[in-house]
């Protein structure tokens, strides 16, 4: 089976911090890392491949230093990394990037035959849209299954898959090729191992352009984004309020005054 | 598309670096003759979002926003203000009502209509409600095959609808369903999409739908525009926007459309639907959630929230430390890695308040904390913080709620 993982370099959430003076992201000395969801995307394709043989290819489209995420991928056993860096990419909304990253996808299989599975995280947790894998699919004209929690079957023709809801989870079952974005319930992602990150530090990224992956210059960046932001601004940080302590039952008689006329 | 300082005019004063989110200016040296200092534009950081260009005072960065479209697509024809209506087994989903209600706002400033679009089988008769709470227009469409969603045919069969009526804004609930069925018309009909924003409005001169969403865990927010593609769409989440009073009195139109079943092909097949019933009320549609975290310190134990969720009629929710565990399933999980919620109570009881959990639940209305450390990051968001003991607060808790309640 060829599997096609999409991951995204992100800033390390945790470490986001506010200037208090300037009222704007700390990013200095923020890590970088591989968006959290696309960590079970990684280790998906890497389960798959152990049960199934074939190749794993882990693509990102961002800067040159999102290289590093590749290397980290190939770490947990992903086979080979492609990084997909231009600066016509900059600016580029989520129409633009899934379109970036459906060409490649598209010039991946060109060298290499039908690639049999694209796996993405369900969103990034820098943007939190999760529009990425959909349009993906729709680029690539396949079938999406999203928030996947479970691969309950799979082969070369077909899979059948555990979709999460609000309620539950639905049955599904699709041909093959499809774009599954994925959930964190669906495993449990390794750690790299030391041959892993040897094989990492050594392993060729390739690096595509634009023009490589013969993107059209109206669909890519700034350009070819639908979107613009046109304001950004830091909202206020909530403050805590009031504490209250003291006897618990006292305590809660106080809580069930303050809300009552909230809970109807 | 470019972004340039102009060194004949940059003071290198740093209002620029205080503007940008993304740490991408930095003032040095100038080089060469005269001396002073300037800013300079780390082109990997910046992300052309334009911040910095009105906070100086000196016109000293321009930048170029332009597209290399050849003819631009005419605007004028794209009339309304839709919403796709969310149904489950044939009962519509509180999100699409809300959106409705803000629908019909911003039909009113932009002088239009409110349409609806409205897929399933057999579900005309859901249909009136939809009037009364806001739609001047629904567009039916019943087919066996749109009984439940599935991502093809649903897109495929609300594609045609924009492309036939030409709204100039699609809105849609931040759902499962929506998530997955919006970001794929988007890029079928060659639209902007904007995800879970919190506010939405009309900018007066252009008529743009200015959109307005967290991002970066809601450390930013971000107001974004869709200026030369049509329709302009976005996301709301549940609960964000009030829900409208249904008026009976309002009139609107059922306009029946019908598709070839082409168009209601889908290579994916829904095999079963499965409810996992284990909890009262499902996170995003409540109102009210009791969550536990660390400090729950055994499964057992949260059967005492589960006792308090009950006399509130509320969903019960966990963080991640209480799920990694194994006390609760993930399914549970607020927070970055679970879902994100937006409740008017949310009890956080024994959760310190890591910011992956924070980002989840800061939206909340009213934030109860209850936790024994009364350092614990938790309450420095908490509306009321209560400091002790939540083995003897909760049951006290559940008590008095149920006296006032009467439950």
């Amino acid at each position: 089976m060829n599997i096609v993982v999409c991951i995204k370099q992100v800033p390390e959430t945790t470490e986001v911090k506010i200037n208090p003076e300037t009222n704007t992201l700390i990013r200095e000395g923020v890590k970088s890392i591989i968006n959290p969801f696309d960590m079970y995307a990684i280790e998906e394709g890497v389960r798959l491949k152990e049960k199934l043989g074939g190749s794993t290819i882990v693509i990102t489209m961002g800067p040159p230093q999102a290289e590093a995420a590749l290397r980290e991928a190939i770490s947990i056993g992903m086979d080979e990394g492609i990084l997909i860096s231009d600066r016509n990419f900059a600016g580029s909304d989520t129409w633009a990037t899934s379109y970036t990253l459906a060409q490649a996808i598209k010039k991946i299989s060109q060298a290499r035959g039908r690639i049999d599975l694209v796996i993405c995280g369900k969103q990034a947790s820098d943007g939190d849209t999760a529009q990425v894998g959909p349009g993906i699919s729709v680029h690539l004209d396949i079938p999406q299954v999203t928030f996947v929690k479970k691969i309950e079957e799979i082969n070369e023709k077909r899979a059948r898959v555990e979709r999460m809801t609000e309620e539950g989870y639905e049955i599904i079952e699709t041909p093959l090729p499809v774009l599954f974005t994925v959930v964190k319930e669906i495993n449990e992602p390794r750690l790299p191992s030391l041959k892993g990150m040897m094989r990492a530090k050594s392993a060729k990224i390739t690096n595509w352009t634009a023009k490589d992956i013969e993107a059209d210059a109206g669909s890519i960046g700034l350009s070819g984004s639908p979107t613009n932001v046109v304001k950004i601004f830091t909202p206020p940080p909530r403050t805590g309020g009031q504490i209250l302590e003291g006897d618990a039952l006292e305590v809660a008689r106080k809580i069930v005054e303050l809300l009552k006329n909230e809970i109807t | 598309m470019s972004i340039q300082v102009i060194l004949e005019k940059c003071t290198g004063c740093t209002l620029c670096v205080k503007a940008c989110p993304f740490g991408a200016i930095t003032i040095v040296e100038k080089k060469g003759l005269p001396a002073g200092r300037q800013a300079v534009i780390d082109l990997a950081k910046c992300n052309l979002c334009g911040a910095c260009v009105p906070v100086c005072k000196f016109k000293a960065i321009l930048i170029d926003k332009s597209r290399k479209e050849g003819a631009k697509k005419d605007l004028s024809g794209y009339k309304g203000v839709w919403v796709f209506v969310e149904q489950k087994k044939g009962k519509i989903q509180s999100v699409s009502y809300e959106l409705l209600g803000k629908a019909k706002e911003l039909a009113k400033k932009l002088n239009t209509y409110v349409g609806a679009v409205f897929l399933g089988n057999q579900i005309e008769i859901e249909a009136q409600e939809l009037i009364w709470c806001g739609a001047d227009t629904v567009y039916l469409v019943e087919a066996a095959e749109l009984a439940n969603y599935q991502d093809e045919p649903y897109s495929k069969v609300l594609s045609k609808l924009i492309e036939k009526h030409k709204p100039e804004i699609v809105l849609c609930g931040a759902s499962t369903i929506g998530r997955s069925l919006i970001s794929r018309v988007a890029v079928k009909i060659n639209t902007g999409l904007t995800a879970d924003c919190i506010g939405l409005d009309i900018e007066p001169k252009e008529k743009l739908l200015l959109q307005t969403r967290p991002a970066f865990g809601g450390n930013i927010m971000a107001t974004i525009i869709t200026p030369h593609h049509r329709p302009q769409m976005a996301t709301v989440r549940h609960k964000v926007m009030p829900q409208p009073e249904p008026d009976k009195k309002k009139k609107g139109k059922i306009i029946k459309e019908s598709f070839s079943t082409d168009d209601l092909i889908s290579r994916t097949k829904l095999v079963d639907i499965v409810e996992e019933v284990e909890s009262l009320v499902n996170l995003a549609e409540a109102d009210i959630i009791v969550s536990g975290g660390r400090g729950m310190a055994e499964p057992a134990n949260f059967k005492i929230l589960e006792d308090l969720a009950h006399v509130l009629g509320a969903a019960v929710g966990a963080s991640r430390a209480a799920v990694d565990s194994g006390w609760i399933p993930y399914s549970h999980q607020v927070g970055q890695t679970g879902r994100t919620v937006a409740p008017k109570i949310y009890f956080a009881c024994g959760i310190s308040g890591q910011i992956q959990h924070l980002v989840g639940m800061q939206s909340s209305k009213i934030i109860i904390a209850i936790n024994k450390d009364p350092d614990a990051p938790i309450f420095k968001i908490a509306t009321y913080g209560i400091v002790g003991d939540l083995f003897q607060i909760i049951p006290a808790l559940t008590k008095k709620f149920k006296e006032a309640l009467k439950r």
